[in-house]
């Protein structure tokens, strides 16, 4: 058997950087996040861009981002247990179908639970796969795959055809959940009175920054789908469950050390069918947001990848909560400012290109080695395309999100700290 | 010993077929479709000369498909990326064939050529980043699909599409017929087949032949291909044993991106003639099934091929007789995972069948040394 053992090929050096202690460092996220946006903003004045940082761009971001966001909290929980999930892509397609088969049935919250409950079975059919039977995590992920593309389409044939869709997608399913503008900050009325919205006020300034930090409240909380907030508050709640409870701790030291979690009594496959189980539930989620939310209708194809992008958020954020909301904000974005207006992009260029030579010299200062100055010829590739094209083509748009998470990696991977023993088969009672 | 190994993993192997089938007609049964009105229509519908002949030409892409992802399973590396090197490489080499002009056969080989060498360079950008940055070939090469893709779209719409008065083809100019292959009809008919007419058995097979022989001798039969396998079962090993990990990632991500470069070559130089939407896409995601289910072995890899193949083709009749022919894509996904859980199951029992033996052979020459062993 040719059991690809991926990780023993790894080229990474041996050291690890830091222990994931999984808390953001909060004081550097928000200073980063400050001089991105600040740097944004600017640009966005500068060039006249407005689109860049419009409220209605940022709230097309986080809709983008939802999908990924949900699917990547999925990845977290099942790398976090030590299962690599490539089937995410898969489970995400089950909660398509099952949402829109819930909803168009039952209404939409019986969307939202059976999609759910669709990317559960997908999940525990990974478990079952590479939990009980041991076999390769990513051969079990692409056959779910596949797999899950054939039942939405068969199934899809006996329930759609001759009710308004087909064997590629569904009647529209037009019920959707509820919508909430929270009173006081974007201005939503309380018992019947209309209360004054302080970020709309702030979005109204012409002050940059501040502006911005009004478009960017605005989005979080005018007009927002319950489904949003529910998604929003599951990125603290999985902190909390994965870092702060029993159970978290549980299953994280059944993917960073089986055998050890094990001699501590620990149930290393129950563990590991709950983790991967949650995961399938996440994605199956994220698939249920994408018909719900987004397109109002099931569609072959729907999920265009975002599985497999979630995964990219999932390494871009270093296999923590706010790393994979982060992530999945970036490709939101590029997405969100694909659709909106595509002009913007090329002014992206600019910023990319400023935020990269600023990368280049923040890491020269901090080691004085010639070396660190290599993303500076990138800067300047890229700042060059700014000056010689008018637009960006939409082709290359659409990989953007891609493209980025290359970059990063070629970046950042040595910094990045996954499970120890992610994508590790895991034999009961087997020694070190 | 061995023997016994093979008997039990082939019985495993059929066993999961019969079980796909068998949740598949539970499927049919859901449905109020008898599964075995489906099965038998599928069946006589399959084994119909024209039917064979497009089995066998739908089967030569999932075989190349699968030898370029066998050639990275054989020492441990995820290449997910065929389907974005078989895509890239397919646009360029048909490009490239309408574009020269030469004698038939050099022609072919030119085409050829030009796939497997930008189905190679495009491999080579995640190897590169794996060797160089440690980044996970199976994320670069996910990612590199994507931007394959986008890539492709872009070059195709502003560079190397075919020039027509008002039209918005997406499509390459035609390759010239000095560079079409031949097809195999003939050949058939030498041997007393009477091919019914429209279909058309692709010349392309006997390069998916030679392929399959190149893979064999390359894996089993070279340096290069020890090396690769060497890293498969024991990368710790090999590298103690001074192959050079570096460059053997290099070497399994080219070559398996060569045969890439191959996979959409067969419908392109013996039907379609040119680069088109209508060439069909996600044999890369295919191909990853067929190399696992084949075990990638040359031959088991095959069989595979046709046998989804098979599935494929046999399934269109369905629609004729008011059954959904997706029932098709059920049976090969299950195909997918219970071969796969099968063989692990297989494994472990020959495995086990190995210890116990091992066992027996220690007591009969000393049974103190048993007691070892079973500590």
């Amino acid at each position: 058997m040719s059991a690809p053992d991926s990780a023993l090929l790894s080229t990474r050096p041996d050291e690890t950087p830091q222990a994931g202690h999984g808390g953001p460092n909060w004081l550097r996220v928000m200073l980063f996040a400050a001089v991105g946006v600040g740097t944004l903003s600017i640009v966005a004045t500068m060039t006249g861009s407005g689109e860049l940082t419009s409220s209605g761009t940022f709230s097309a971001a986080l809709r983008l981002a939802l999908p990924i966001l949900l699917a990547g909290l999925g990845g977290l929980f099942a790398e976090r247990v030590g299962v690599v999930n490539i089937g995410l892509e898969g489970m995400m397609i089950l909660g398509t179908w099952f949402g829109a088969w819930g909803a168009l049935m039952y209404g939409p919250w019986w969307g939202v639970v059976l999609g759910i409950a669709g990317g559960a079975i997908g999940g525990l059919l990974h478990a079952l796969a590479t939990v009980t039977f041991g076999i390769d995590h990513i051969i079990s992920g692409v056959a779910i795959n596949i797999l899950a593309a054939g039942v939405a389409r068969f199934l899809s044939v006996i329930a759609f055809t001759g009710t308004g869709g087909g064997a590629t997608q569904s009647p529209r399913v037009s019920s959707s959940v509820g919508r909430i503008t929270v009173p006081f900050l974007a201005g939503g009325d309380v018992f019947g009175f209309s209360t004054p919205s302080l970020f709309g006020a702030l979005d109204r300034t012409p002050i940059p920054i501040i502006k911005e930090i009004g478009a960017f409240g605005l989005a979080f909380t005018n007009n927002v789908s319950m489904i949003l907030v529910i998604a929003v508050a599951l990125v603290p709640t999985t902190w909390w469950v994965l870092w702060r409870t029993r159970l978290g701790l549980r299953l994280r030291s059944v993917g960073e050390h089986p055998v050890g979690a094990e001699s501590l009594g620990v149930r290393v496959y129950t563990m590991k069918y709950i983790g991967v189980t949650i995961s399938g539930a996440l994605a199956g989620l994220g698939g249920a947001v994408l018909v719900l939310e987004a397109a109002g209708i099931y569609r072959e194809g729907q999920t265009g990848g975002r599985g497999y992008i979630a995964l990219a958020a999932l390494i871009f954020g270093n296999w923590k909560p706010v790393g994979v909301l982060m992530g999945a904000g970036l490709f939101g974005y590029a997405n969100a400012l694909e659709l909106r207006s595509g002009e913007s992009v090329h002014t992206l260029l600019l910023y990319v290109a400023i935020i990269l030579a600023a990368f280049a010299i923040y890491r020269f200062v901090q080691s004085r080695r010639p070396m660190s100055l290599w993303p500076l010829a990138l800067a300047v590739i890229v700042g060059w395309s700014y000056v010689i094209t008018e637009s960006v083509p939409s082709q290359f748009v659409f990989f953007t999100p891609h493209l980025t998470t290359l970059v990063v990696l070629a970046f950042f991977s040595q910094r990045l700290r996954p499970p120890a023993a992610v994508g590790k088969p895991y034999r009961r009672g087997q020694q070190q | 010993m061995t023997i016994r190994g093979a008997v039990i993993r082939i019985i495993a192997s059929l066993g999961a077929i019969a079980f796909s089938f068998g949740v598949s007609a539970i499927a049919l049964l859901l449905v109020d479709v008898s599964p075995a009105e489906a099965f038998g229509a599928m069946l006589s519908y399959g084994t119909r000369i024209d039917s064979m002949i497009s089995i066998v030409n739908r089967a030569v892409p999932l075989y190349m498909s699968a030898i370029a992802v066998a050639v990275g399973f054989q020492m441990g590396l995820f290449n997910i990326g065929v389907e974005g090197q078989y895509r890239i490489a397919m646009l360029i080499a048909a490009y490239v064939g309408a574009v020269v002009s030469l004698p038939a056969v050099l022609h072919v080989l030119v085409i050829l050529l030009t796939a497997m060498a930008t189905g190679a360079l495009w491999a080579s950008i995640a190897a590169l980043l794996k060797a160089t940055r440690g980044v996970h070939e199976v994320i670069s090469t996910i990612m590199l699909n994507f931007i394959a893709t986008g890539l492709g779209a872009w070059l195709l719409a502003t560079h190397l599409r075919e020039e027509v008065e008002g039209g918005l083809n997406v499509r390459t100019a035609t390759i010239p017929e000095s560079g079409h292959m031949p097809s195999l009809n003939p050949m058939l008919e030498l041997f007393g087949v009477t091919v019914p007419g429209g279909s058309d058995l692709h010349g392309f097979v006997v390069i998916a032949a030679i392929a399959g022989t190149a893979y064999y001798f390359l894996i089993w039969r070279t340096r290069v291909g020890y090396d690769l396998r060497a890293f498969g079962v024991n990368p710790g090993a090999a590298a103690a044993s001074g192959i050079g990990l570096k460059k053997m990632i290099f070497v399994s991500m080219a070559i398996s991106g060569a045969f890439a470069g191959l996979v959409a070559m067969g419908p392109i130089l013996g039907f379609y003639h040119r680069y088109s939407a209508d060439i069909p896409i996600g044999l890369g995601f295919t191909g990853i099934a067929v190399a696992l289910v084949g075990r990638n072995r040359p031959i088991g890899m095959a069989a595979a091929a046709l046998l989804f193949a098979f599935l494929n083709r046999s399934a269109q009749i369905l629609d004729f007789r008011g059954i959904p022919k997706e029932i098709e894509v059920i049976v090969s996904g299950v195909i997918i995972l219970t071969v796969v859980i099968a063989y692990e199951i297989a494994r472990r029992v020959v495995m086990a069948q190995q210890v116990r033996d091992a066992a027996a052979q220690l007591h009969q020459a000393d049974p103190a040394a048993e007691q070892e062993v079973a500590k």
